[in-house]
Parts: structure tokens; C-alpha cells; sequence
């Protein structure tokens, strides 16, 4: 063999390894964007799950301090306004205000006793307390990711092909009031 | 972030190879012996001793040229050290297939769990899918209760789909909600990092070792004497080479464990420093460290399952090298004292705590990520009167030039005053603090002097003992004092004045 054809041979082997590596490369980045979609997917789902306990809890709490009409209906309020919220500014303006009216109810029943050792309530405010981490977690989980895949992208060599096959980085989820930095809260 | 995984993921191999190398070596060692000894066995099948020395045939390998090249001639150590080496390889594969099919419903049976529904336990089952929310896995593992006083926890799961977190129900009843959920999340960290499934391969393995290790020593006690000393040529070598195997069959049980140990203690800390990552509140799973380290001994059964709980339930003697799992409390310090829940955060304190490099792989601690810490939950404050007595203690304590030094893990240091110590180092999450001067601190002379009048010279002081029982009486400064029958000093100090006091015993002048 000529020495032209192992120089070629080579050439090949080059172009070879560096189509496999950038097939890999690639996958992982769309692996890492997937991976993103999901945790903002879960982050949906807890909303979704804390909407549906809401109308349980409120019938709850009626049946021991009906006559705390403001704070039942601004729960009811924020709900409605969360579950019909569009974009995402809106949303997580609608959701950080339905954390608020939930927080002030659940403020509203320490002071009613019968309330606190009823059963029913229990099951729910450990719920509640549960989707409340939930979102926190999944929130957190979702910045996780949204981490993992920006420095993924902006690092050399894979920001080449990020670059070449349109991967952008995405947005985190950032929280706004002091209140909300809190979660994920747990309570008892 | 999951870069932790792949470094130990990279470890792991680096242990299934070693162990791998140790087992077919054995192997192949064992083949060999048994080969050279049924091949160049006497024909007659002699038993006699002392052995008919045979004379060696010229040429064919004289014991100078080395054992191996006698036995590289030996067509039989060398089939018996390939079939040796393939059935070792054969046995494990068998072994880890078994693990691999029934390996959780097995562990889980022997640690008598059952599995449970929502409805059975809801906060610990709400705890388990948290968890399953923030280390993202793909679905959320079976939870099963055992029940048992005793406190302790483990996950187990070949793949994760298959993967089941199980607790006793002393756990649920002695932690809180954070502790729980610090608990769980050490074994979904384990679950996250894939553990179970490197662990299951390398008990396989040292399992193997070890059996194959044990058949071959009992065997040898059974056969071994006759054919030991064979009469034809590879009869010196075939000695000395069984004299390697059983030194190898005694010594690889033990490289083998300490290999899987040191792995096993490894991904112990990476599933806290996981753990912490997830719940951003590591200060909760060292406390319910702190509870499960203070239980009682639990029972036998947990022997087998050691090296999968949270704490290792044999720490008795099983320390260092040996031990399946760091030293809890040295877990504990390292959690105590993170600045935030990331892996760096980690990194840092278990540097810090352990004087050892490196926990995490490098690539993660290069993308230097920071998580803040969750803020600890608004607990019930405590009672008046006890605050009260707090603050009157703090009080006197100033008074008294003590150093008092609030760490950031919640533990005050107090220094009595003659202590000359620079920096300390407080006994809970190791962190330490430079000491303040104590003229610093110490309150002005006018307003001692004003709060503890008598401090000035107090008068040399003497007690007669009467008897050799219990007696008390007053110091000058009308503080009641007592000794007891066992107290045999020259003088103790008064200790509220401080004044010195000699105690004369009731015999002498």
C-alpha cells in the first residue's frame, strides 16, 4: 500500500471518531434538554395536585370557622385564578398567590382547636404540606437540570455543537418573594 | 451535576476489575494445583510416606528453571488452570444472575418487609415521592415498612424501576418529618447513584472468591495429603506451587473485602452528600443519625443486610478498614458543618472533618455549584421559665469570665476562665472558632465586683471530717458543700467563691 493510501486511511479513521463523538455529544445534549421538559412537566403536575386538594380542604375548614368568609373566598379566588392562568409570568404570579391565601387559612385555623384534631383535616394538611414540598422540589429539581444543562452548553467543546444544532439556554425557575425563597417548606 | 455519578461509576469498574482479576486468578491457581496434582499422580495411585524420591529425567524441566515453566510444561496445570479459571467465571455468572433475578424480593423477605400503600403510611409515602421528585427518577420505588423497634433504613434495586425503599417502624415513630425525609433521601441517593447494582456485582464477586477460596482449603484438608508429593518431574513445583495457592486462597477473601468495603464506605458518603443535595437541609439527616446512632443493638438478621442499611448495625468492633460504613459520627460532623448543600459544599466539610482528599469526582466539584440550605423549620418556642433560667445561666456565666461561643450549628461553647486555648473546636459538627481574648469579654472590675463581693481574699479554710460518710457544711461564702464517703482529696474548691478549701480526714492531726 502507498503511503497516500494510509495517509487516507487515517483521514477516514479521523472523520470516523469525530462523527461518533459528535452523534454523542448531541445525544447527550438532547438527553439533557429532555431531561429538563420532564422536571418542568412535574413541576405542572404538583400545581395541578394542589388545585384539586384545594375545594376538599376549603369544604373542611367551612364545616369549623364558616363565618372566616374572606380568607375561605380569596382561597377560592387565587384558585380559580391559578387554574386559568396563561403564560408563564402569569402563572407563577397566580401560583405565588395562591401560596399566600393558602398560607393565611392555614394561619386561620390555629386558633380553632376542634378544627386541628379533626382527622380529616390532618389527612389533608399533611397532604397539603406534602404537594407544598413537592413543588419545591420539583422547582428545585427543575433548576437542577436547567443547571446542568446551560453549563453543558456553554462549555467548549460541546457549546460547537450546541451551537451548530440550535440548543439555546433555558430560563430557571426563579421564585420572587422572600416568602416563597423559603419553600420547600415542611410543616407539622 | 450527576458527574459524581460517573466518577464513581468509573471507581466501580476499576473494583468489578480487580475483583475480577483476584477471582480468576484463583481461579486459575486452583485449576492449576489440582491439575498438576491429578496429572502427575502416580499411576498406581501410591499413598505411601515418606514418597519414593524419583529421579528427575534429564531435560525435562530441573526445578532451576522456575515453577512456572515446570508447570507451563505440565499439560495438566496448564488445562486445569484454563478450566479453573472459566469455572470461576462460570460460578459467578450463576450467582449473578440469581442476585440479579430474585436479588430484592430475597433481601426484602429476610429483613421480613412488607410492602405498603399510601394509605398505610401516608406521610412516609408522600416523604419516598418527594424524594423521588427531587433526585428526578423516572418512577418512584416501592415503599415497604419492617416492622422492628430497632431504627434503620435501606434500598435495594437492581435497576431503578425495580428499586423499594424499606424502614422500620421504629424509624416512623422515633423521626420527625425532616429526619424521615433526610433518611429517605440517603437511600434514594442510593438508588439515584446506582449503587445497589454495583454492590449486588461485587458481593457476587466476593462471595465467589470466598467460596471458591473455602472449597478449596476444605478440600485440601480432605485429599491432600498422598498426591501432595508426587513422584515425577513437576513434583517440586507442583509443591511450591500449591504452597502459592493456598497462601493466595487465604489472602484473596481478605483483598476481595477490602475492596468491596472501601467502595461501599465510599458511596455511604456520596449518598449523604446526595441526600444533602436533595432535601438542601443536611442538618435533618444528621440528627436522624444522631437518633439511629443511640439505638440499641438491633438483631441478628440484619447481618447479612449490613452494608445495605443507613448506619451499620455491627459497629462493634468493625471499625476502619473493615467496616462497611464510615463512622456514623464522623458522618454526622460532616453534615453539621456543610456551608451549603451543594457537592462542593460536601467536599469541603468532609476535607475538613476526615483529613482525606476527595469524596466527589473532580468534574463535579469543577462546575462549582452552590444550593443554599433550606432554612430550618419554626419550632416551638420554649417555654418562658425555661428561657428565663437560660438567660440567669448566661448571666452568671459572664460574671463567672466564661467564654461563651455560639456555634453555627446550634451548640454553645462555654470556656472556664483559666482556659488559655487559642481555637476550639466544638464537639458536634467540628467546626472551629478562634477564642476571643477573655479581658474581652470579661465585664468591668467595678461591676464584678459589685455582682460578687466576696472575691476579694477569701480566708484559707479548713473542714474537719467527722466520719467517713456523706457530710456537707458551708464554705465562707455560706454555699452548702458536701463530700461524699468516697472522697479522699487533700481540698477542694468552693463552687460558687471558688475559695480553697482543705479537707482534714477524720483520723489525722
Amino acid at each position: 500500500m502507498t503511503s497516500l493510501g494510509i495517509a487516507l486511511l487515517i483521514v477516514l479513521g479521523l472523520v470516523v471518531v469525530i462523527l461518533l463523538w459528535v452523534v454523542g455529544v448531541y445525544n447527550g445534549l438532547v438527553r439533557l434538554r429532555n431531561q429538563v421538559k420532564n422536571a418542568w412537566a412535574q413541576i405542572d403536575v404538583q400545581l395541578k395536585r394542589r388545585h384539586d386538594l384545594i375545594p376538599n380542604l376549603v369544604e373542611t375548614v367551612k364545616g369549623y370557622a364558616g363565618h372566616e368568609r374572606g380568607t375561605l373566598e380569596a382561597v377560592v379566588a387565587a384558585r380559580t385564578r391559578a387554574v386559568s392562568a396563561q403564560g408563564l409570568e402569569q402563572q407563577v404570579k397566580a401560583e405565588g398567590e395562591l401560596s399566600q391565601a393558602l398560607g393565611r387559612l392555614l394561619m386561620l385555623v390555629e386558633s380553632y382547636p376542634d378544627l386541628k384534631a379533626n382527622q380529616n383535616f390532618l389527612a389533608l394538611q399533611e397532604e397539603l404540606s406534602s404537594t407544598e414540598n413537592r413543588i419545591g422540589f420539583a422547582r428545585q429539581h427543575y433548576n437542577d437540570s436547567v443547571m446542568t444543562y446551560n453549563t453543558r452548553i456553554q462549555t467548549f467543546p460541546p457549546n460547537v455543537i450546541a451551537g451548530m444544532f440550535g440548543f439555546h439556554e433555558l430560563p430557571f425557575f426563579e421564585v420572587d418573594s422572600a416568602a416563597e425563597r423559603r419553600a420547600p417548606q415542611v410543616k407539622f | 451535576m450527576w458527574e459524581a455519578i460517573e466518577s464513581n461509576r468509573r471507581r466501580s469498574r476499576v473494583l468489578i476489575v480487580l475483583m475480577g482479576v483476584v477471582l480468576v486468578t484463583l481461579g486459575a491457581l486452583i485449576g492449576a494445583t489440582v491439575g498438576a496434582a491429578v496429572g502427575t499422580a502416580t499411576p498406581e495411585h501410591e499413598y505411601t510416606y515418606p514418597p519414593r524420591r524419583a529421579p528427575v529425567p534429564r531435560g525435562v524441566s530441573p526445578p532451576q528453571q522456575g515453577v512456572f515453566a515446570a508447570l507451563a510444561a505440565d499439560p495438566g496445570a496448564r488445562a486445569g488452570a484454563g478450566w479453573g479459571a472459566l469455572a470461576a467465571g462460570a460460578v459467578c455468572l450463576l450467582l449473578w444472575g440469581l442476585a440479579v433475578g430474585r436479588g430484592e424480593s430475597v433481601l426484602l423477605s429476610a429483613a421480613n418487609a412488607r410492602r405498603i400503600e399510601k394509605s398505610d403510611a401516608p406521610q412516609l409515602w408522600n416523604v419516598v415521592e418527594e424524594m423521588t421528585i427531587a433526585a428526578g427518577l423516572p418512577r418512584m420505588p416501592a415503599v415497604y415498612i419492617i416492622d422492628d423497634a430497632a431504627l434503620n433504613a435501606f434500598a435495594v434495586g437492581y435497576r431503578p424501576e425495580r428499586a423499594a425503599v424499606a424502614v422500620t417502624s421504629g424509624l416512623l415513630k422515633r423521626l420527625d418529618r425532616d429526619e424521615l425525609q433526610g433518611v429517605v433521601a440517603h437511600e434514594i441517593g442510593h438508588i439515584r447513584n446506582a449503587d445497589a447494582r454495583f454492590m449486588t456485582l461485587a458481593a457476587v464477586m466476593m462471595g465467589t472468591i470466598a467460596l471458591l477460596a473455602e472449597l478449596f482449603l476444605r478440600g485440601l484438608r480432605h485429599v491432600g495429603r498422598g498426591r501432595r508429593s508426587s513422584s515425577r518431574g513437576g513434583g517440586q513445583a507442583a509443591a511450591i506451587l500449591l504452597l502459592i495457592t493456598i497462601v493466595f486462597a487465604i489472602l484473596a477473601p481478605l483483598a476481595a473485602q477490602l475492596l468491596y468495603f472501601s467502595c461501599s464506605r465510599r458511596r455511604e458518603y456520596l449518598a449523604d452528600a446526595s441526600a444533602a443535595r436533595f432535601t438542601r437541609y443536611p442538618a435533618a439527616l444528621a440528627s436522624a443519625l444522631e437518633k439511629i446512632e443511640r439505638q440499641a443493638q438491633p438483631a441478628e438478621m440484619y447481618k447479612a443486610l449490613a452494608p445495605l442499611l443507613i448506619v451499620n448495625p455491627l459497629s462493634g468492633g468493625l471499625t476502619g478498614l473493615w467496616s462497611t460504613h464510615p463512622p456514623t459520627r464522623e458522618r454526622i460532623r460532616i453534615l453539621r458543618s456543610m456551608g451549603d448543600a451543594g457537592f462542593a459544599a460536601y467536599e469541603r466539610a468532609y476535607r475538613q472533618t476526615t483529613g482525606r482528599r476527595a469524596c466527589i469526582g473532580a468534574r463535579t466539584l469543577a462546575a462549582a455549584d452552590t444550593a443554599p440550605l433550606r432554612e430550618p423549620p419554626p419550632r416551638p418556642v420554649a417555654e418562658d421559665a425555661a428561657q428565663r433560667a437560660r438567660q440567669v445561666g448566661e448571666l452568671l456565666d459572664r460574671v463567672g469570665n466564661f467564654v461563651v461561643i455560639g456555634c453555627a450549628c446550634g451548640v454553645r461553647l462555654k470556656l472556664p476562665p483559666g482556659d488559655r486555648q487559642t481555637q476550639v473546636t466544638c464537639p458536634r459538627c467540628g467546626r472551629t472558632h478562634a477564642v476571643p481574648a477573655a479581658e474581652a469579654l470579661a465585664i468591668p472590675a467595678a461591676a464584678a465586683a459589685a455582682v460578687a463581693p466576696r472575691q476579694k481574699a477569701p480566708p484559707p479554710m479548713r473542714y474537719r471530717r467527722r466520719g467517713g460518710g456523706w457530710e456537707s457544711f458551708k464554705c465562707g461564702c455560706g454555699n452548702p458543700l458536701q463530700v461524699g464517703p468516697a472522697f479522699s482529696a487533700p481540698a477542694l474548691r468552693c463552687s460558687k467563691c471558688g475559695a480553697r478549701i482543705e479537707v482534714v480526714p477524720p483520723g489525722a492531726a
